[in-house]
């Protein structure tokens, strides 16, 4: 009691150091594996801050707001102090490295020590006014981080919301030029707004001024908006929330003609990933079955589409795509249950280890040289026809997206229905105690074999679509990457929760096809981001209803007033 | 639990006949493979003894790796993911401060013994420190979460490190400088046997006894086994149980650096995805020996390694099936996925797949 009564009085140094040091070893790591070096080319605002910059210098800032917000001091002097002292910290490796890079030929042990990776460090500016700089700019993030906890709310909001904003358009300038096109006012407009590369200096202004503008008037108006809406009749209330899924299905039925061929491409990746996110979110999401071998079925889905389809030599039938559809799937259904059987009597981390080996199994069959006189090994199937709908063929990924977003779409439709109905509430129990479940009078069996063959089912679909949109398909294609992106995109968008997957499949597959220089550092990423989201937000960045209110429990167990009665009968009615 | 032999036979259901009628396909698979690969005389008895020393190299290296994962799991009743990655971090980050300016300067030539020894204690402490630090920061705030958060964390842990060493090292394959010391063969019983492949096995033998003789005789390892056997308890008991777990994990840890530097000198490369098949087959190998016991998985390296390398000679190839060797990680999973289905109590463990897992 004692030790909590003075922390809240007066900042402990120790803690302060503590994150100071942690901030310098992220800055120091992130410059030396090359991820600074690799961002110093992506300009936020053009000519002044680069990505690089901003992975350089976060970590100062994030473990400046670390320290003040633990010291929950509301002095200003101390809390910029702890402030100045995490940035001076944070500053201290990069002036060594500054500093030895050359003299000890750092580069030959660590390759992406280099040049680029000193400019990017010194503002270009030379040594002595680089380590300034450096030492400089590192201090007063820390100040300002470690001050943001002194700002009241009402004003913080807007200022940071206009700075994730400017990050954003920054960041992703390249694909809004691209999707803005060279004529009339999209030229002019790209002009103002953007520098050769990143926003220029008034492009960031005005965007930071409209969305912070929106932000400080949906904070004070937004609540009468929402407060309006509660008080309709429930009928309305209905009528305003289909008005907004009908609104949201236009859009997408629209989407392909403001996006050019690239971005369609893109579009069509993270649909296919979010078609299998929603099958492993049934698997893992909904039944708490961790599967790691969820690649299996995608390439069951694929190479079943691709030896019934193709023209190619491995092509044994020569069907359409949509009578082959339905055998792939159900080829993948068959798989995820012969698959299912053996993993029954497993539990938690080994299931986990066993899936992994099957998902390797079926990768090592593609590859080898045992089965390539039937699916090609190391050569992969070549000469998978498009789609043909009326007479019409699917060939450019604008097409494609109406394909793929059928498939979503359905697949977003039977795990919404599923996730409410007896299975899915089977499967929750599933998930919250197997031996409970039991006891309740589920059938373990049939349940977790059903998991299985539904997440299998989107799995197959997805892979089927891979392949014609691909045209033909490599056992490369279906390594464990794959199952860990689907992994870590459902936990990050919130396991159990659909529009979750969504958000996951934007984040985690938009963002690294956008931004080349993620694709070099991109697992490592999923790698940082699952910990984090698993320290931080074990519910994910948009948590499904049952797993928000679980997370809301207090620490000592009890329920939020009023609540009690909403977690029970989920496991009751099983 | 007692049950006669009637009560079995009335539980029997037909998930049990599937598993059985597949347990029977595999045997029967196995013993059909062998008997037509021995009645064809593919090979002869020396090439037989070299894939079998090969196997005992090969499982020396998962034999120690397997130990920092069953103690692990002792201690924490946790599948560390990330193993093979402090497996991977030491011995690269040896080879490309140590092991090649050693060599380039000439030392290793001069004192091949001294470098040596500078080569693993430098991969030991780097990998102990990698797996104190995942250890402290993923794994310690989550101790009382649901068992799937610390085996995701343990998975994203895997990644990040894989794909650091990668960035601060290089995607590409380093080559591991030959000792010379290390080159031409021994000859042992009239077995000629490579000296990379002797002081594999002997330095593993002599790391897992150093091992054992820790956990059963020595005060920490007394409180080692009494934090796997109840935290709480052991805690009760004056045991510092985070001081515990930590020193298990360095232990594990350091093992798994011995094993990088065996690596090293018997594949002669090193790379930044190297820990993780070694590190899953030697999760295959700790669970085979009964994982959380600690020559259980001395034994279930060494078996798996011998499985692994004989074969897909002798089981595979007398099926037919073309380019064998290629399979041979098939094997490793297969085996995984029939252990863990029949015997998931391993060789040498107590029945936990019920009560633990």
């Amino acid at each position: 009691m004692e030790r909590t009564m003075k922390t809240e009085t007066r900042l402990d140094w120790r803690d302060v150091i503590n994150l100071g040091l942690l901030a310098a070893i992220i800055a120091l790591s992130l410059s030396v594996i090359g991820v600074v070096g690799t961002f110093g080319k992506r300009d936020i605002i053009g000519g002044v801050i680069t990505m690089g910059h901003v992975f350089l210098f976060g970590a100062a800032a994030g473990g400046a707001y670390l320290a003040a917000q633990r010291s929950k001091s509301n002095r200003a002097g101390p809390t910029l102090l702890s402030g100045l002292v995490v940035g001076l910290l944070a500053s201290l490796p990069l002036i060594v490295l500054i500093l030895v890079a050359e003299p000890l030929d750092l580069r030959r042990f660590m390759h992406n020590v280099s040049p680029e990776l000193l400019a990017t460090l010194t503002f270009g500016q030379g040594q002595g006014v680089g380590i300034v700089i450096v030492t400089a700019i590192s201090a007063v993030l820390g100040m300002v981080g470690a001050g943001i906890t002194l700002i009241p709310a009402r004003i913080l909001r807007p200022l940071l919301w206009g700075l994730v904003a400017v990050f954003l358009v920054g960041l992703l300038s390249e694909t809004i030029i691209l999707a803005w096109g060279n004529q009339g006012l999209g030229l002019m407009i790209r002009g103002f707004m953007f520098a050769a590369r990143g926003l220029s200096i008034l492009g960031a202004a005005t965007v930071f001024l409209i969305v912070a503008g929106l932000n400080s008037w949906w904070g004070s108006k937004g609540g009468l908006i929402r407060e309006r809406v509660n008080a309709l009749p429930p009928r309305q209330q209905k009528n305003v929330r289909w008005g907004g899924i009908a609104l949201g299905i236009l859009f997408m039925l629209f989407l392909p003609m403001f996006l050019r061929t690239y971005l369609s491409e893109v579009v069509d990746n993270i649909g296919i990933y979010v078609l299998m996110g929603l099958g492993l979110n049934i698997v893992v999401g909904f039944a708490g079955l961790l599967d790691l071998g969820y690649v299996a079925f995608f390439a069951i889905g694929a190479y079943t589409m691709a030896v019934l389809t193709s023209q190619g030599d491995f092509g044994i039938a020569g069907l359409s795509f949509w009578v082959a559809l339905p055998i792939a799937v159900a080829a993948a259904v068959l798989a995820g249950i012969i698959l299912g059987v053996p993993v029954l009597r497993m539990r938690g981390d080994y299931l986990a280890i066993v899936t992994l080996g099957f998902g390797e199994i079926i990768r090592i069959l593609a590859l080898s040289d045992a089965l390539a006189p039937i699916i090609g090994g190391a050569q992969g199937i070549l000469k998978i026809p498009n789609i043909f709908i009326a007479g019409t063929e699917f060939v450019k990924p604008e097409q494609m997206y109406y394909v793929i977003l059928g498939g979503c779409l359905l697949a977003f439709f039977v795990s919404w229905r599923l996730r409410d109905a007896r299975l899915g509430r089977q499967w929750m129990a599933l998930r919250e105690d197997e031996d409970v479940a039991e006891a309740m009078g589920i059938n373990l069996v049939k349940t977790k074999l059903l998991a299985f063959a539904s997440g299998a089912a989107f799995s197959g679909m997805s892979g089927a679509i891979f392949a014609v949109k691909l045209n033909s398909i490599f056992p490369h294609s279906f390594n464990l990457m794959v199952s860990i992106n689907v992994l870590c995109l459902i936990i990050v968008g919130g396991m159990g929760s659909l529009p979750g997957v969504v958000v996951g499949a934007l984040v985690l597959v938009g963002l690294p096809e956008l931004l080349r220089e993620f694709a070099e550092y991109r697992m490592l990423m999923y790698g940082a981001l699952l910990i984090v989201m698993m320290l931080a937000r074990p519910g994910g960045f948009w948590p499904s209803a049952v797993r928000k209110r679980e997370l809301d429990v207090n620490p000592n167990g009890s329920l939020p007033p009023g609540e009690e009665n909403l977690i029970e009968p989920v496991l009751q009615e099983g | 639990m007692q049950r006669t032999m009637r009560q079995r036979f009335e539980n029997i259901n037909y998930l049990d006949l599937l598993l059985w009628v597949f347990r029977v396909g595999i045997i029967v698979a196995v013993i059909w493979g062998t008997v037509a690969t021995v009645t064809h005389n593919r090979y002869s008895t020396e090439q037989w003894l070299n894939f079998l020393t090969f196997g005992l190299a090969q499982g020396g290296l998962y034999a120690l790796i397997a130990l920092g994962y069953t103690m692990i799991y002792g201690v924490l009743l946790m599948i560390n993911f990330a193993h093979g990655e402090f497996f991977m971090s030491g011995i690269f980050t040896a080879t490309v401060f140590i092991a090649i300016p050693l060599n380039e300067s000439g030392f290793t030539d001069r004192h091949p013994i001294w470098a040596l020894l500078i080569i693993t204690a430098v991969a030991m402490s780097v990998s102990t420190g990698i797996a104190v630090l995942t250890e402290r920061v993923a794994y310690r705030p989550l101790r009382k979460a649901p068992r799937l958060v610390p085996l995701i964390t343990a998975i994203g842990a895997s990644f990040f490190w894989q794909y650091f060493f990668r960035g601060l090292y290089g995607s590409g394959v380093t080559a591991f400088p030959d000792v010379a010391l290390l080159k031409g063969t021994w000859s042992v019983l009239g077995l000629d046997i490579t000296r990379v492949q002797g002081v594999v096995i002997v330095t593993s033998l002599l790391m897992m006894t150093g091992l054992y003789i820790f956990v059963m005789h020595t005060k920490t390892g007394k409180a080692l086994r009494a934090v796997s056997e109840d935290k709480d308890v052991a805690a009760l008991m004056g045991i510092d149980v985070d001081r515990v777990i930590t020193i298990t994990f360095a232990i594990g840890a350091a093992m798994a650096g011995v094993a990088g530097v065996l690596y090293a000198m018997m594949y002669r490369q090193v790379h930044f995805f190297m820990g993780f098949f070694p590190g899953i087959k030697a999760f295959t190998a700790a669970v085979l020996g009964g994982i959380g016991s600690v020559p259980g998985a001395a034994i279930g390296g060494l078996l798996l390694g011998m499985f692994e390398s004989v074969g897909p000679n002798l089981f595979l190839e007398g099926l037919g099936i073309a380019a064998p060797y290629q399979l041979k990680d098939v094997i490793a999973f297969t085996m995984l996925v029939l252990v863990l289905m029949f015997m998931p109590q391993g060789i040498m463990g107590e029945p936990i797949a019920e009560e633990k897992a």
